[in-house]
């Protein structure tokens, strides 16, 4: 128990660690660019405040849910709605949760982790992923550019494919899990 | 019994308050990988435009195709902004194959969000999908626009 969590807590440190790093460096790649360009520079900085404004609200639902999910959700019922033995409910919930998500999809990684740690299959996760580009609210935007029949063949074979994504990805953690065992 | 229900919400509270505390907790640490990818999709933006985005496509459809969705997949924003490109390009003669994979690589790769995915997620779970995302792009896109071809 305690070696877990020791465990889990290196996790923490080398993933902030990590994202330290990457921070630095764009934020390094924006010092380059200030004194290039530095309308450029201000440009970007103004974008990437308007997406910080646009997905706060998210975020903080996001937040929220993780709340409610660590809560509520424990491991074994995490496990039964989305975890090895969930069958076909599994994909079927992942698919709608996909598709129901709003916002971009990074905001959606920390609940994701969350779910994982609690024992959410990772095909699961990539379903979800997957079905995050089916937008119904764009719907009506992607008729008008593409046309009615476009726009329901293409979410078909997108919902197909999320399905064929989850399964590849499962057989792949599947294979290298195996291996690493046989290594050991 | 009233005494029951004290301690019952007292314990509730603090079951939340620490639940509230982990969760912040653990969010924090994403925060700055988070904030990484924000940055960038804003340099993102301003650098890759829609003419810089048509004069990579040359008229070859399979060609196109792959690069449709190779563009889709360092693309990064908002897909109503996919649309609306995507919109430009048909305009510009750009095949509907390679637009449908642009869009498609657009929604479901993520190159730019890539270190924040794989950070969270795991390194070989991030890559495989984005690979695998990119595939599909290009083997969806082609299915799509060929049934669409059979029913119109």
């Amino acid at each position: 128990m305690k070696q877990n969590k020791n465990d889990r807590k290196r996790q923490r440190n080398k993933s902030l660690l990590y994202g330290l790093l990457f921070l630095a460096f764009v934020i390094f790649l924006y010092i380059v660019i200030f004194f290039f360009n530095s309308d450029n520079f201000l440009i970007s900085l103004k974008t990437s405040k308007d997406i910080v404004i646009q997905i706060l609200p998210i975020l903080i639902l996001v937040v929220i849910m993780m709340v409610f999910a660590n809560l509520i959700l424990k491991p074994r019922t995490v496990s039964k709605l989305l975890g090895d033995e969930s069958g076909i409910r599994g994909w079927l919930l992942a698919i709608f949760m996909g598709i129901l998500s709003h916002g971009p999809i990074y905001v959606w990684y920390p609940l994701l982790k969350n779910l994982k740690d609690s024992g959410m299959r990772s095909g699961l996760i990539a379903v979800f992923l997957y079905n995050r580009a089916v937008k119904i609210p764009l719907l009506p935007i992607m008729i008008f550019y593409f046309g009615i029949s476009f726009a329901i063949i293409l979410i078909f074979y997108m919902i197909i494919a999320s399905l064929l994504e989850g399964k590849i990805i499962e057989i792949t953690e599947k294979s290298f899990n195996d291996k690493r065992k046989i290594d050991f | 019994m009233k005494m029951g229900n004290k301690k019952m919400k007292e314990s509730f509270l603090e079951t939340f308050y620490k639940t509230f505390k982990m969760t912040l907790k653990s969010f924090g640490v994403m925060l700055p990988v988070l904030l990484g990818v924000i940055l960038l999709i804003g340099l993102f933006k301003t650098y890759i435009t829609t003419d810089l985005i048509s004069s990579f496509f040359k008229g070859e459809l399979f060609q196109d195709t792959f690069l449709g969705s190779l563009i889709g997949s360092i693309s990064a924003g908002n897909p109503i902004s996919s649309f609306i490109i995507g919109g430009e390009l048909l305009k510009e003669g750009v095949s509907l194959f390679a637009v449908t994979a642009f869009i498609l690589a657009w929604v479901s790769v993520g190159i730019v969000q890539l270190p924040a995915e794989a950070s969270i997620l795991g390194k070989r779970f991030a890559i495989t999908r984005n690979i695998v995302s990119f595939v599909f792009a290009i083997i969806v896109a082609i299915a799509t626009v060929l049934t669409l071809r059979i029913f119109t």
